[in-house]
């Protein structure tokens, strides 16, 4: 079993559509989306849900104030400036609560209850193409890594269940926790670069992380003609880094036109000129030699 | 006044925004990038950076010949980051979130502070003139995103002052870290299905911490009205609207700022600002 993950490092260079047209391309696959943050996928996908599970997450603490002597000992422990004094009373704010039960352990009176937390829920589907793990972490709520971990366990899980040998996933912008979740242990990664300064500096930072990781990378280039001079640059880049690149795509109204439509870029038109150059892209991707290898038991 | 520019969706134009906004408005100006994963606005405003710091996290160290392998440290962290295997203690620096409880826990004394490098906060001065600039910069494998955003946010320009965030995509706890305790959030999206649903996420965000806001619609016109009749049914004002425009859009991609390739947009962050203040005053925002 492999696993292809789509990412960027700067948001909007076109991950969850390019993972959309290529579920269609694909004989046989499970598609995870692990961006939980910002989920996009099942826009195109219109999954139809089977299961829908809680995602529980880690715990915040609260003060019982039957109990609580005010002593200020949580206030003088926590080191992320969740406990707030109000008149004379002591509250944990829990948009900066930790979850590290410091305050829960060392509290004299005992008074600091501990509850975990529902964060989130995640989703088994069905879509027209195959079958769908995905998820919606709560507004603010943190652990989007651990959320990230287990929407990529449950698609293994519908892998091994189903005989479907491949798993693509549409990962998260940036190159923090959650990105660093969504590549262990995955085949390779494809990076979504966009010809401009930004798309550059981002897509240089999130293939420094991947090296990092030692995860293979290739890169592609969306909108490529909006300037050929940075397209040349980012080619330069791919070469000495040995990134392998898999194609180019020109900048094309009808990604939007087919995301309006909930369609993929190939349902909508597979004869356009971006459909075409994403196909190629895909068959560029399935042949690398990392693609080749079972890295997922 | 703290002004924080936000999205939820990526690429959506925060850094466009922030950028036109900071070289437009009257200075003093101080602008502060805390997308600390993917800085871009340095790009657009070629700032000299003038000085550096580490943000740096405490992570435990542990004394083998004071250690009684008692282990108490490793059941008070709640992120098991400490582990006793056989008569040793190992410490997974990459899994701390520096809470301080093993080292206070510790009956030995045998914990000391080891310090961990997050990340690097860097300010300096811009070529437009009265403009101060600040940046986070995560180091690669690091996963501590909000201490280094908090960092950069004490660079700001202080009570009385005008202070710019250029704040990260998504709803979570780097978001939540660039937005608190600013005074207006800008939301910046796309007329697109995934431009509409990720503004969703980030209103709510913004709602849930009481924070007065507006939108911007940038490639206006590019994908369908639905995000109009969202604003509308929600009352969130909108603020701006910037055409897809291929001369914009060829000026992000060298790095221009948008008020050099339509120079009448100057005007129209000026009059952005005056609407802000506006409504950061009534601070009544859409709600």
């Amino acid at each position: 079993m492999k696993e292809l993950v789509i990412l960027s490092g700067k948001g909007g260079t076109g991950k969850t559509s390019l993972t959309a047209a290529f579920a269609g391309l694909a004989p046989a696959l499970v598609l995870c989306d692990a961006d939980v943050d910002a989920a996009d996928l099942h826009l195109i996908m219109a999954p139809d849900i089977q299961q829908t599970h809680d995602f529980v997450g880690g715990h915040e603490a609260v003060i019982n104030q039957e109990i609580c002597t005010a002593c200020g000992t949580c206030f003088d422990l926590c080191r992320f400036n969740a406990v707030q004094a109000v008149d004379n009373t002591f509250r944990v704010d829990t948009l900066d609560c930790e979850g590290c039960g410091v305050c829960v352990d060392l509290c004299p009176e005992k008074a600091i209850d501990f509850p975990q937390k529902t964060c989130g829920q995640w989703f088994v589907s069905n879509t027209r193409f195959c079958p769908m793990v995905h998820a919606r972490l709560g507004i603010a709520e943190e652990n989007s890594g651990r959320l990230v971990a287990l929407v990529r366990e449950q698609a293994r899980k519908q892998a091994r269940e189903k005989h479907i040998d491949l798993i693509l996933t549409d990962g998260p912008p940036g190159i923090g926790c959650p990105v660093i979740a969504s590549m262990g242990q995955a085949g390779a990664v494809l990076i979504v670069a966009e010809p401009s300064v930004s798309g550059i500096h981002d897509m240089k930072r999130v293939a420094d992380l991947a090296a990092h990781f030692k995860v293979p990378a290739m890169v592609c280039i969306n909108k490529f003609d909006l300037n050929p001079g940075q397209t040349r640059e980012i080619e330069a880049i791919a070469r000495d880094r040995h990134l392998e690149m898999a194609g180019k795509i020109p900048f094309d109204p009808a990604f939007t036109r087919a995301m309006i439509q909930i369609k993929t870029l190939v349902e909508y038109d597979e004869h356009c000129p971006a459909a075409r150059a994403t196909k190629d892209i895909w068959h560029a991707v399935m042949a690398h030699p990392a693609m080749a290898v079972d890295r997922l038991m | 006044m703290i002004i924080s520019i936000a999205s939820g969706k990526g690429g959506t134009g925060k850094t466009t925004v922030a950028a036109g906004l900071a070289a437009s408005v009257d200075p003093p100006v101080t602008v502060l990038d805390c997308d600390v994963e993917e800085p871009n606005l340095h790009l657009f405003l070629h700032p000299a950076v003038t000085h550096s710091e580490k943000v740096i996290a405490p992570v435990p160290e542990i004394d083998p010949d004071r250690c009684t392998l008692c282990r108490k440290c490793m059941e008070i962290c709640r992120f098991n980051a400490i582990a006793v295997a056989g008569k040793t203690v190992v410490t997974f620096a990459e899994l701390c979130h520096s809470c301080g409880g093993c080292s206070i826990i510790c009956p030995e004394k045998a914990i000391t502070k080891k310090e961990r490098v997050l990340g690097l906060v860097e300010t300096g001065t811009c070529s437009v003139p009265g403009l101060a600039f600040g940046q986070g910069l995560l180091d690669i494998g690091q996963v501590m995103v909000p201490p280094v955003v908090r960092r950069v946010k004490t660079h700001g320009a202080g009570p009385g002052g005008l202070t710019l965030i250029d704040a990260p995509p998504g709803t979570s706890c780097p978001v939540i870290a660039a937005m608190k305790d600013t005074d207006f959030v800008v939301l910046v999206t796309e007329p697109t299905p995934f431009g509409l649903n990720d503004l969703k996420l980030a209103v709510e965000t913004v709602r849930l911490l009481g924070i007065p806001h507006g939108l911007i619609i940038n490639r206006a016109g590019m994908g369908d009205d639905a995000v109009y009749d969202y604003a509308r049914e929600k009352n969130l004002r909108v603020l701006m609207e910037i055409p897809f425009d291929r001369k914009i859009a060829t000026a992000y991609s060298k790095g221009d700022l948008i008020i050099s390739a339509r120079p009448h947009y100057k005007e129209k962050f000026k009059q952005l600002y005056n609407d802000i203040c506006r409504l950061a005053d009534d601070n009544t925002g859409a709600k």
